[in-house]
């Protein structure tokens, strides 16, 4: 792309991703969550794929290293919901104990990070789940469309 | 009767899958035909919003409300559901296309139905 | 004749759609029981602020799980499709 597209979207990109990090972080007390979060991160993953071409980006980000860290989000997203298979599957055991552990009081409220029990846990586990996985898709994609573009 | 003017979400509901359908029966151009799905998905999320909608109501989220009376959460979180669904499945389906097209030529379902090698 | 069979049916579908339409409850009035226990009690039984959060990491995660296997079994099916094959012969 031309030089302004790729000036601009230098100054943009981590405001992007810090955007979506942020979604993740607080997805227990602002709208958004794990599902949104990844989704801004990856749209930010194909404006630089866009900006900077697509062969750029795998030197950068190989293929493997992003399946594995999907399955990794997906083995703690199902660990944590095995947690509290003492009670039932998808119990929220966290909640009382020490680590995301206070109850906030009953009605509106200012908001307290330290809350939710396993909810921002598992919106940890499932943005990084959904980072990995839309950033994989849009990457693969990209190349074999670079690929059949070539050869026509 | 005389509640059907309050019921336009819902006639709008209609109309999307209507269109969604029409596009998914008529056309052969496989691309059109995953605009079609992807239209026929926006009418089902907007059925699902428009029917936990409570009148006057805000989100239901409670850091700062300023408002006693909330919307239904059930089904706005069943639309998240649904959204992700529907991003996955449109990538798969043109990737597929994708595949289509480097084996046969052309994205016409017609002409495409024979795979060669 | 196929287009036109097509067609009758597609419009009796949609008039089914928009005849359903007028037949549901009215709009900014629903029913709520489950709801309004989970509105209330969010705060008390999860801790979280955030009640959609709630519903899809809590009271309703085995829907999220499947979502979360959806989501798998499509990036594995992409990259599937267009894994590099030796010997391949592209047109």
């Amino acid at each position: 792309m031309s030089k302004i597209v790729r000036s601009t979207s230098e100054f943009l990109i981590p405001f992007i991703f810090i955007f979506g990090l942020y979604m993740i972080m607080h997805g227990h007390l602002t709208p958004g969550g794990g599902f949104q979060g990844g989704a801004v991160f990856a749209s930010g993953m194909a404006l630089l794929l866009v900006a900077f071409g697509s062969h750029k980006l795998e030197k950068k980000s190989k293929a493997h290293v992003l399946s594995m860290l999907e399955s990794t989000g997906a083995l703690a997203f199902i660990g944590l919901a095995f947690g509290g298979i003492a009670v039932g599957f998808f119990y929220n055991f966290l909640v009382g104990s020490s680590i995301f552990g206070h109850i906030p009081p009953s009605g509106p409220n200012r908001g307290d990070m330290w809350t939710g029990g396993t909810i921002p846990l598992m919106n940890m586990a499932v943005g990084l789940k959904v980072i990995a996985g839309l950033s994989l898709i849009v990457l693969v994609m990209a190349l074999a469309s670079d690929k059949t573009g070539s050869q026509k | 009767m005389t509640q059907g003017i309050f019921n336009i979400p819902f006639l709008a509901v209609a109309a999307l899958i209507g269109i969604g359908l029409y596009i998914i029966v008529f056309d052969r151009n496989l691309i059109k035909l995953v605009i079609g799905i992807t239209v026929l998905q926006a009418g089902v999320n907007l059925f699902l919003v428009s029917l936990g909608y409570r009148q006057h109501g805000g989100v239901p989220i409670y850091t700062n409300a300023c408002h006693s009376n909330m919307v239904l959460p059930v089904p706005q979180a069943l639309t998240l559901t649904s959204i992700v669904i529907g991003v996955a499945i449109t990538a798969f389906m043109l990737s597929m296309i994708m595949i289509i097209y480097r084996h046969t030529g052309h994205i016409d379902a017609k002409k495409s139905r024979k795979l060669k090698g | 004749m196929r287009r036109v069979a097509a067609g009758i049916s597609l419009t009796i579908v949609i008039a089914f759609l928009a005849v359903t339409a007028l037949l549901v409850h009215p709009f900014g009035h629903p029913p709520a029981q489950m709801d309004d226990y989970i509105i209330k009690n969010t705060q008390r039984e999860t801790g979280a602020n955030n009640a959609v959060a709630a519903v899809v990491f809590d009271y309703r995660g085995l829907d999220t799980l499947g979502e979360a296997t959806i989501l798998f079994t499509a990036v594995a099916g992409v990259v599937m499709l267009f894994r590099k094959r030796e010997g391949e012969t592209t047109r």
